[in-house]
C-alpha cells in the first residue's frame, strides 16, 4: 500500500526517460513505456492484495509541503481510489499496447503519455484539494499535445476544444475551492478542513460553491450539455490517447465530484440533486440518440462515454450508498470497455481499413478478414450495451436500483438510456463487421491485404476483456473495497444530506 | 438435495463445446459437427438422469445448488429444478440435437454456427433452472447474443433487420424488466425467486411497496416476458425473425426460446404478483386471445409457408398464456377442476408446440432446400407423390400441430381448452375460432404442397435422406407416445401442477 | 534614528558595484576593446556586466536586512531584499538573453545602462523616501528608454524609445505632481512620517487629487489598462533583451516601490472595498485598473498574431492579476505579490530570451514563425513551453502557484462578495480564455510542421542556453517548492 505513490514518481520519470530514449530508438521509448506502465499497474495490484477494506482514508505520504497556506503533500487512498488507480494501471498498459505502432516522434509521445498517466494517479491519490488541483491541471497538457501531434480528422479543433473546456471546468473548480479556503476557518486546503470550513458558511453561499466545484468536475466526467468536447476529442485523439481519455481521464471528472464536490458540501448536492440528475439523463439520451444516427464509427463510440458517462453521473447524483457505489462501479466498467471500443475502432480497424465512415466499412467483409478483431467488437460492444457477464451490467443495475430509491423517473429514464444504448451498439456491430455478412457471394478480397493482428494488441485486447469479464461475474471484488469507503466520515455527510 | 452439480453440468456442458469449438480449427467441419451434436445431447441424456433421480411428488425445488456469489447484491449462485423446469430440460435436449442435425448441411462457417447453437442452448436451460434474478438475467440476456448472430449471418436476404428487431424488441422489454427487479430490490433486498415468491405469498412485498409501484413493476416484468413469449400485441418481431432465420435457428427459436417467455409468466409473474395478474387477467385474456386467434387468422393469410408458421406458433403459445390467465382471473375461489387440466394443458402445450412447430419449420427447410429457396404456398404440389416419407413425417407433425386425437397436440389444447371452459366459458368459445382457423391453414397447406397436381420442379425431389429421418423421427415417435400416453409427461408435473391449484393466491 | 553614512555606504554596496561595473565596461571598451572584434567586445562586456551583477547580488545577500537606513531614507527589509536579489537575478537573465542575439554596434554601453537601469531597481527596492523613490524611478526610466531605442538600425526601436519616452515622461510628470501634493498635505516626504500624518487626518480634495495622480503615473508606468498604450509597440520595436528587462526587472521593482508607496505609506487612505458600495480610498481606483487590465490584456491578445504583440498584451493581462496583488497586500503581505511578480518576470524574460534567439536565425516575429521549433531546437522549445505554460499559470510552473496564491489572499479581503471577489472570479474565468493564446503559441512549437524555407537546426549560443534552462528549472523548482520564496515574507498585512 505504502509503494502507491511510486506510481506517480514511476510515471513522471518514466516520461523523462521516454523522451531520452526516443531521442535514440523508437524502440527503447517503447519498452520503456511498457516497463513503467507494467510496472505501476503491478504496484496497484500489489497494493490492492494487501489492502483491508475499511472506512478510513489510509494515508500514504503527508508533509507539510506549502505552510504558508497550510497546503500538505498529502497522499492518501481508499477503495474507491483504489478501484480507481487499478484501472488507470490496467488502461494505461492497454494504452501503450494499442499504441505500439506510433513511429513519428515516439519518445515524446510516450513521455507526454507517462505524464498524463502519472497525473491521473497523482489525481486519484490526493487527500489535499490543493494537490489534487494541481494534478488535475497537470493532465490538461499532456492530454492537449497528445491529441494535436498525433491525432486525426481536426485534431487541432478538437484538442483545443478539449483544453479549453478542462481548463474552464478547473477555473470553476479553482474558485469554488478559493471561496471556501478564503472564506476563514480553514487553515489548510485538506479535504476534511475545507468540509469544516464550508459548513459554517452561508446556505446561499454553499449551493453557489457547490454549483461551481460540481460544474467544474462534470465537465471533464463529460455531463450534458458540457460534453461536446468529448466525443470531438475522442475522435481527433490517438488510439492510445482516447483510450485514456475515455477510460481514465473522464473519470477524473467523476472522482473530482464524489471525492471533492459532494463531502465537501452535501448541503449543495442536497439542493441541486435534481438538476444534476435531470442533465445525467438528458446526457444519457440525448447522447444515446446521437450515437444512434453517426455515421462515422469513432463519434459513435465517442457519445456512447458521454451516454455511460451519464449512469455514473446519474449514480452520484442519486446520493446513496446504492448507487454511488454502482457509479464506481461504472467508472471502472466504463473505463475497460470504452478502451477496448476504442482501441478496436481506432487500431485494429482504422490503421487498417483507413477509414472510419460507416457507410464504406459497411461494404468490407470485415468479419471475415479480421474475425479476431470482430469477435473483440463484439464482446466489447455487448459488454458496452450492459449484458450480463459484464463489468457494465451489475454496474448499471446498482445504479438503478440506488436510482430507484430516489426517484423512479430517474430510474425509468435511465432505463429507456439502456435500451438506446444496446440500439446504438447493436446497430454499430451490424454495420461495421457484418456489413457483407448475409450477401450471398463470397465478397471478393480488398486491393490491399489488411495487416495482421500483432501481438501488443492481442494482448491488450484479452486484457481488457478480462477484466470487464472478471468484474462483470464477480463485482463483489471491487465493493468490498468501495462500499467500506462510502461510509468514512466525510462521505457519511453525502447520505445525511448535510446535516450534521 | 444432493452435492453432484448436476444442474451446473446440464447448463455448462453445452457451453463447454462451445469454448472447445473456439479453439478448433475450422478445417474439420465433420469433428466440429459431431463434437457439437454430442455436447448437444448431453442436455438429453443429463435431463434423463434427472428425470431418474426426480421425486415428482416431492414439493419444492430438487437438485438445488446455492451458493453466495455476489454479496452486496445479495445474489447466490441458485439453481433449481422442479416439474416444469425438467419438462423444458427434456424439450431442450430434444430439439437442440434436431436443430443441428438439420443444420447439417450447412457449409459456411461450421464451427461458428455450431458453437453458437451450443451457446443459445446453454443460455436457454440457465434459463429454465436458474432460481436467482441475477443468473437468471445473465441467461435471458446471453440467449439473444447467438440468435441475433444465427439470423443475421445465416438468415435470409431480409436478416440484418430482421435480427435488429428482434433484439431491440426483446431488450426494450427486458430493460424493464431489469428495471423492475432494480425496484424489487431496493424495496425487499433480495434477488432470489423463492424468497420473493414466499414474500408475495405472506404480503411481505407489499408491504414494503406501495400499490402503484407494484403495478408498475408487475407491468415492467409483464412486458419484459410479454416481448418475449409473444403475447399479442407485442409479437410483430416474430414473422420476420422466424422466416429470416435459417431452419436450424428457425427450429430453435420456436421450440425452446418462445418457451423461455411462458416459463417466465408461469415461474416468475405468476408468484410474485398473483393480485396484479388478477386485476389484469380480463385484459390479458383478452390480449392472449388476440394471440389465438389474430395468429390464426394472420397465418391463414400467409403465402409464405415460415411466415404461417410462425404465426401458427404465435397462436399455439397464447393458448398456454390464455389458460394461466384464466386461473388467475378466478381469483380466490378456484374451481379446482378446472384449474388443474388448464395448467396441465398448458404445460403440456408447452412441450408439444416445441416439437411440432420445429418439426414444421425442418419440413419447409427441407422443401426450401429442394426447390432452392422457395417457400411459397403455392410454389409446391404433389410433394406426396415425390417424396411420400417426408410427406407422411410433415403430415403428422401439421395434425398434431392442428390437434388431431391421437396425437399430443390434441391432449395439450383439449386440457386447456376443458380448463379454461370451466373457468372464464366466454374465452374458450372464443379461442376456438383460433382452433377452426389453425385447422383450415394447416389443411391448405398439407393440400396446397403435398397433394393436388405435381407442381414445377417437385418431381424431381428427392425423398428424405437417413439424416433428414434421423433429425424428423424421434420427435414425431413422441408425437405418438404423448398421443397416447401423456401420463408420462404429465406425471412429471401433475403433483406440482396440483400444488399450484391448492394455494391459488 | 540615525544618520550613519557608513551604514548608508554598506547598504549601497550593490548600487555601487552596478556602477563600478558599467563604468568598468565602458572604459574597458574604450581603451582595450578597440582592437578586438564586435562579438570578442560583446562578450568582454557581458562578462563585465554578468560580474557586477553576481558581485552586486552576493552584497545584497551578505547585506541582509538592515532595517531604516540614513534615518528614514531607505529601508532594507526583507522585501527590499527579496526585491534586490529578484531585480539581480532578472537583469543577469537579461543579459543572457543579450548574449543570444545579434551583438549591437556599441555593446559596451547597452551592457552599462542595462546596468544603471539596474541601480535604479535596486534603488526603488529599497527606497522610503518620495524624492529617493523618485530618483531611482527615473534613473531606471531614462535607462530603459534609451534601452528601447538602443537599435539604431530599425525604424520600429527608434519609434517605441520615443512612444515609450512620451508616455514615460508624461507618467513622471503626473508622478512628480503627485509627490508634490502628498507633500503639500502633510509637509513630509518620508514614507513612515507621512503614515504618521495620514493615520490622523481624513481623506481630503487634495489627497484625493494626489492619490489619483500617483495612480495615473503608477498605471502608467506598471503598463495597467487604460494607461497602457505604449506596452505593445515598446515590446514590439524594442531590441529583445530591452523587452525582456522592460517586463521583468522593471516591474518587479516597480511594484515592489508602489507597494511601499502604497501600503506602508497611504495605508490610512486605502479606503474599504471588502464590500460593495464602500468607495473613497486609492483600493477603489486600483481594483478599477485591475479589472481594466483583465479584461483588456486577455481579450486584446486572443487577436494578436506577432509573438510580442502577444506578449505584450499578457503582460497587461497579468498586470492586472499583479493589481490584485497589490489589493490582497492588505491581508497577505509582500509574499504572494512578490512571487508572482518575480517568476512572472522569470517566465516572461526566459521566453524573449527563445524568441532573441529564434529572431537571430532568421525568424520573424509571427507566431507561425515558431512553427517546428520542437523539431528545430527542442531545448528551445522545450524551455518555451515551460515559460508559457507557466505565464498560462499551469501546475506544476510556478505560474500557478503564483495565481493561486495571489487569488487566495484577494479572496480573502472580504470574500466573494466584494469587489475584490468579483475581480477574482474574473480573473480565474478569464485565465481559461489566456490558455488559448498560450496554446496557439505553442501549438506552432510543438505540434506544427516547420515552414520549409525556415526549417534548419538552430544553434542555441551556449550562454543563452545555460541562462534559458537555468530560468526553466528556478519556474519549475519555484513551483514545485514556491516556500523558497515565500519564506522570506511574513504572510501579514503589510
Amino acid at each position: 500500500m505504502n509503494l502507491l505513490p511510486y506510481t506517480i514518481y514511476f510515471s513522471f520519470a518514466g516520461a523523462v526517460l521516454s523522451l531520452v530514449a526516443g531521442m535514440r530508438s523508437a524502440a527503447t521509448a517503447r519498452a520503456v513505456a511498457l516497463l513503467t506502465t507494467v510496472a505501476c499497474w503491478g504496484l496497484t495490484l500489489y497494493a490492492a492484495c494487501g489492502f483491508t477494506p475499511s472506512s478510513e482514508m489510509l494515508t500514504l505520504v503527508d508533509v507539510l509541503w506549502i505552510p504558508q497556506l497550510g497546503i500538505r503533500y498529502h497522499l492518501a487512498a481508499d477503495g474507491i481510489s483504489l478501484t480507481l488507480v487499478v484501472l488507470t494501471g490496467l488502461a494505461a498498459t492497454a494504452g501503450v499496447l494499442f499504441s505500439w505502432n506510433i513511429e513519428e516522434r515516439t519518445g515524446e509521445f510516450f513521455a507526454f503519455y507517462l505524464a498524463l498517466i502519472g497525473s491521473v494517479y497523482g489525481v486519484f491519490l490526493s487527500a489535499d484539494a490543493f494537490l489534487f488541483f494541481t494534478f488535475y491541471e497537470i493532465a490538461i497538457v499532456p492530454k492537449y499535445f497528445l491529441i494535436a501531434n498525433w491525432g486525426s480528422t481536426s485534431r487541432e479543433y478538437g484538442a483545443m476544444k478539449l483544453a479549453l473546456y478542462s481548463f474552464a471546468g478547473s477555473a470553476l473548480v479553482l474558485a469554488g475551492l478559493l471561496w471556501i479556503y478564503a472564506s476563514g476557518p480553514a487553515e489548510g486546503f485538506g479535504l476534511g478542513q475545507l468540509a469544516q470550513a464550508a459548513v459554517t458558511m452561508g446556505h446561499r453561499e454553499q449551493l453557489a460553491i457547490f454549483a461551481l466545484i460540481f460544474t467544474g468536475f462534470a465537465v471533464l466526467a463529460g455531463m450534458f450539455p458540457f460534453h461536446t468536447w468529448a466525443p470531438t476529442g475522442h475522435v481527433a485523439a490517438p488510439t492510445g490517447a482516447s483510450m485514456l481519455l475515455a477510460g481514465v481521464v473522464m473519470k477524473l471528472g467523476a472522482y473530482g465530484c464524489l471525492r471533492v464536490a459532494m463531502p465537501l458540501i452535501p448541503a449543495g448536492l442536497d439542493f441541486w440533486q435534481p438538476v444534476i440528475a435531470w442533465l445525467a439523463v438528458a446526457g444519457i439520451i440525448y447522447a444515446g440518440l446521437v450515437a444512434l444516427v453517426q455515421d462515422n464509427f469513432k463519434f459513435v463510440i465517442g457519445y456512447s462515454s458521454v451516454s455511460h458517462m451519464g449512469f455514473v453521473l446519474l449514480g452520484l447524483a442519486a446520493a446513496n450508498p446504492l448507487a454511488v457505489a454502482g457509479a464506481v462501479l461504472q467508472m471502472f466498467s466504463h473505463g475497460v470497455i470504452a478502451g477496448l471500443l476504442f482501441a478496436v475502432v481506432g487500431r485494429m480497424v482504422y490503421e487498417r481499413t483507413h477509414t472510419r465512415q460507416l457507410e464504406v466499412l459497411r461494404k468490407m467483409p470485415l468479419h471475415r478478414l479480421m474475425p479476431f478483431t470482430a469477435v473483440v467488437f463484439v464482446l466489447a460492444g455487448l459488454a458496452s450495451m450492459g449484458m450480463p457477464g459484464f463489468s457494465g451490467f451489475p454496474a448499471e443495475l446498482t445504479i438503478l436500483i440506488g436510482t430507484w430509491q430516489v426517484s423512479k423517473v430517474w430510474a425509468l429514464a435511465a432505463a429507456v438510456g439502456v435500451l438506446i444504448a444496446a440500439a446504438f451498439t447493436l446497430r454499430v456491430i451490424q454495420v461495421s463487421f457484418f456489413g457483407q455478412a448475409n450477401s450471398a457471394a463470397l465478397p471478393s478480397t480488398p486491393d490491399h491485404p489488411l495487416a495482421p493482428v500483432t501481438w501488443p494488441e492481442r494482448t491488450g485486447a484479452i486484457l481488457l476483456l478480462a477484466a470487464t469479464l472478471l468484474i462483470g461475474l464477480k463485482p463483489d471484488l471491487l465493493h468490498n473495497w468501495i462500499g467500506p469507503s462510502l461510509q468514512s466520515p466525510l462521505m457519511q455527510a453525502i447520505w445525511s444530506g448535510g446535516a450534521p | 438435495m444432493n452435492s453432484f452439480p448436476l444442474l451446473t453440468l446440464i447448463i455448462f456442458i453445452p457451453w463447454l463445446g462451445a469454448l472447445l469449438l473456439a479453439q478448433m480449427s475450422r478445417a474439420h467441419p465433420k469433428i466440429i459437427r459431431g463434437l457439437a451434436l454430442l455436447f448437444s445431447l448431453s442436455t438429453l441424456a443429463l435431463g434423463l438422469v434427472a428425470w431418474a433421480n426426480f421425486t415428482p411428488a416431492a414439493a419444492g425445488y430438487q437438485f438445488v445448488e446455492q451458493h453466495r456469489w455476489i454479496s452486496f447484491l445479495n445474489v447466490s449462485y441458485h439453481f433449481g429444478l422442479d416439474g416444469m423446469s425438467l419438462l423444458l430440460v427434456l424439450l431442450t435436449g430434444l430439439v437442440a440435437p434436431a436443430a443441428l442435425l438439420a443444420s447439417w448441411k450447412i457449409e459456411r462457417d461450421t464451427r461458428l454456427f455450431s458453437l453458437l447453437l451450443l451457446f443459445l442452448q446453454g443460455s436457454a436451460l440457465g434459463v429454465f433452472l436458474a432460481l436467482d434474478f441475477f443468473p437468471w438475467f445473465i441467461f435471458w440476456e446471453l440467449s439473444l447474443v447467438p440468435a441475433f448472430f444465427l439470423i443475421k449471418l445465416w438468415g435470409g436476404p431480409g436478416a440484418s433487420r430482421a435480427a435488429y428487431q428482434f433484439v431491440i424488441y426483446t431488450i426494450g422489454g427486458s430493460v424493464f424488466m431489469l428495471l423492475a427487479f432494480a425496484a424489487i430490490f431496493a424495496a425487499v433486498g433480495t434477488f432470489d425467486f423463492v424468497e420473493l415468491a414466499v414474500l408475495a405469498q405472506n404480503g411481505g412485498l407489499a408491504t414494503k411497496m406501495s400499490g402503484p409501484a407494484l403495478t408498475a413493476i408487475f407491468l415492467g416484468v409483464l412486458l419484459g416476458l410479454a416481448v418475449k413469449v409473444p403475447l399479442f400485441p407485442f409479437h410483430t418481431w416474430l414473422p420476420s425473425a422466424y422466416a429470416e432465420a435459417p431452419t436450424g435457428a428457425s427450429m430453435f427459436l420456436t421450440g425452446i426460446m418462445s418457451k423461455m417467455g411462458v416459463y417466465g409468466f408461469f415461474r416468475i409473474l405468476w408468484p410474485l404478483f398473483p393480485a396484479q395478474l388478477h386485476a389484469a387477467a380480463p385484459v390479458l385474456i383478452g390480449l392472449a386471445l388476440g394471440g389465438v386467434v389474430l395468429g390464426a387468422f394472420a397465418a391463414m393469410a400467409q403465402t409464405d409457408l415460415k411466415r404461417m408458421v410462425a404465426y401458427s406458433s404465435i397462436n399455439h403459445v397464447s393458448y398456454c398464456l390464455l389458460a394461466l390467465f384464466a386461473v388467475s382471473s378466478c381469483g380466490s375461489e378456484p374451481a379446482r377442476d378446472s384449474v388443474v387440466p388448464a395448467l396441465s394443458g398448458a404445460l403440456l402445450q408447452m412441450f408439444n408446440h416445441g416439437l411440432s412447430a420445429s418439426a414444421l419449420f425442418f419440413g419447409i427447410g427441407v422443401l426450401e432446400v429442394r426447390s432452392g429457396g422457395k417457400r411459397g404456398l403455392n410454389d409446391f404440389g404433389g410433394v406426396r407423390t415425390a417424396a411420400p416419407v417426408f410427406a407422411g413425417l410433415c403430415g403428422l407433425a401439421m395434425f398434431s400441430s392442428l390437434g388431431l386425437p391421437g396425437l399430443n397436440g390434441f391432449v395439450g389444447e383439449f386440457l386447456v381448452f376443458r380448463g379454461v371452459f370451466g373457468l372464464a366459458p366466454w374465452a374458450a368459445a372464443i379461442g376456438c375460432l383460433g382452433l377452426f382457423a389453425t385447422a383450415w391453414f394447416l389443411l391448405t397447406f398439407w393440400q396446397r404442397v403435398f397433394h393436388g397436381p405435381v407442381g414445377p420442379g417437385v418431381a424431381g425431389f428427392k425423398d428424405l435422406s437417413g439424416l433428414e429421418i434421423a433429425t424428423l423421427a424421434p420427435g414425431i415417435a413422441l408425437m405418438f407416445v404423448l398421443g397416447v400416453w401423456p401420463q408420462l409427461l404429465v406425471g412429471l408435473f401433475n403433483p406440482l401442477v396440483t400444488a399450484w391449484s391448492g394455494h391459488l393466491p | 534614528m540615525s544618520y550613519s553614512y557608513s551604514l548608508l555606504a554598506r547598504a549601497l554596496l550593490p548600487e555601487m558595484m552596478l556602477v563600478a561595473g558599467a563604468l568598468l565596461a565602458l572604459t574597458y571598451d574604450l581603451i582595450l576593446g578597440r582592437r578586438h572584434t564586435l562579438g570578442e567586445r560583446r562578450s568582454a562586456a557581458l562578462w563585465i556586466g554578468a560580474t557586477a551583477l553576481v558581485a552586486a547580488l552576493y552584497d545584497s545577500v551578505s547585506i541582509g536586512v538592515l532595517g531604516p537606513v540614513y534615518g528614514h531614507t531607505l529601508r532594507l527589509d526583507q522585501l527590499a531584499l527579496a526585491t534586490r536579489v529578484g531585480v539581480l537575478g532578472l537583469a543577469l537573465l537579461t543579459l543572457g538573453v543579450a548574449a543570444g542575439v545579434k551583438a549591437t554596434r556599441h555593446p559596451a554601453e547597452y551592457v552599462a545602462i542595462i546596468l544603471f537601469a539596474t541601480t535604479g531597481f535596486t534603488l526603488m527596492a529599497a527606497a522610503q523616501h518620495l524624492l529617493v523613490a523618485f530618483v531611482a524611478l527615473e534613473l531606471a526610466s531614462l535607462s530603459l528608454y534609451v534601452l528601447a531605442g538602443f537599435d539604431k538600425d530599425r525604424r520600429e526601436s527608434a519609434e517605441a524609445a520615443l512612444k515609450y519616452f512620451l508616455f514615460g515622461g508624461m507618467a513622471t510628470a503626473f508622478l512628480l505632481f503627485g509627490f508634490s501634493l502628498i507633500y503639500g498635505a502633510t509637509g513630509e516626504l518620508d514614507l513612515t512620517r507621512i503614515a504618521l500624518v495620514l493615520g490622523h487626518n481624513k481623506m481630503t480634495l487634495l489627497l484625493a487629487l494626489a492619490l489619483v495622480m500617483v495612480l495615473v503615473a503608477f498605471g502608467f508606468k506598471a503598463a495597467a489598462a487604460p494607461f497602457h498604450l505604449w506596452a505593445p509597440d515598446a515590446y514590439e520595436g524594442a531590441p529583445t533583451p530591452s523587452a525582456a528587462l522592460i517586463a521583468s526587472a522593471s516591474k518587479l521593482a516597480g511594484f515592489t516601490l508602489f507597494l511601499r508607496l502604497l501600503w506602508p505609506g497611504l495605508g490610512a487612505l486605502a479606503g474599504d472595498i471588502s464590500t460593495a458600495g464602500n468607495t473613497g480610498g486609492w483600493l477603489t481606483l486600483v481594483a478599477l485598473l485591475a479589472g481594466a487590465s483583465l479584461l483588456l490584456g486577455n481579450l486584446a491578445a486572443l487577436a494578436q498574431s506577432n509573438i510580442r504583440r502577444l506578449l505584450a498584451y499578457s503582460a497587461i493581462a497579468h498586470t492586472g492579476a499583479m493589481l490584485l496583488g497589490v489589493i490582497a497586500a492588505q491581508i497577505a503581505g509582500a509574499g504572494p505579490l512578490f512571487y508572482y511578480v518575480a517568476t512572472y518576470g522569470v517566465a516572461t524574460a526566459g521566453a524573449f530570451g527563445v524568441i532573441a534567439v529564434l529572431e537571430t536565425n532568421g525568424g520573424g516575429q509571427k507566431i507561425t514563425d515558431l512553427a517546428g521549433l520542437s523539431r528545430r531546437s527542442p531545448l528551445l522549445a522545450g524551455c518555451l513551453a515551460v515559460f508559457i505554460l507557466s505565464l498560462a499559470g499551469i501546475p506544476p510552473l510556478a505560474g500557478f502557484f503564483g495565481k493561486f496564491a495571489v487569488f487566495a489572499a484577494a479572496l480573502k479581503v472580504g470574500g466573494v462578495a466584494g469587489p475584490a471577489g468579483w475581480l477574482t472570479m474574473l480573473a480565474i474565468a478569464l485565465s481559461a480564455v489566456a490558455l488559448y493564446y498560450y496554446l496557439v503559441v505553442l501549438k506552432q512549437a510543438l505540434v506544427a510542421a516547420p515552414a520549409p524555407a525556415n526549417s534548419g537546426r538552430i544553434r542555441v549560443p551556449a550562454a543563452a542556453a545555460f541562462t534559458l534552462v537555468v530560468a526553466a528549472a528556478l519556474i519549475v523548482v519555484l513551483g514545485l517548492f514556491p516556500s523558497l520564496l515565500l519564506n522570506f515574507f511574513e504572510l501579514r498585512p503589510v
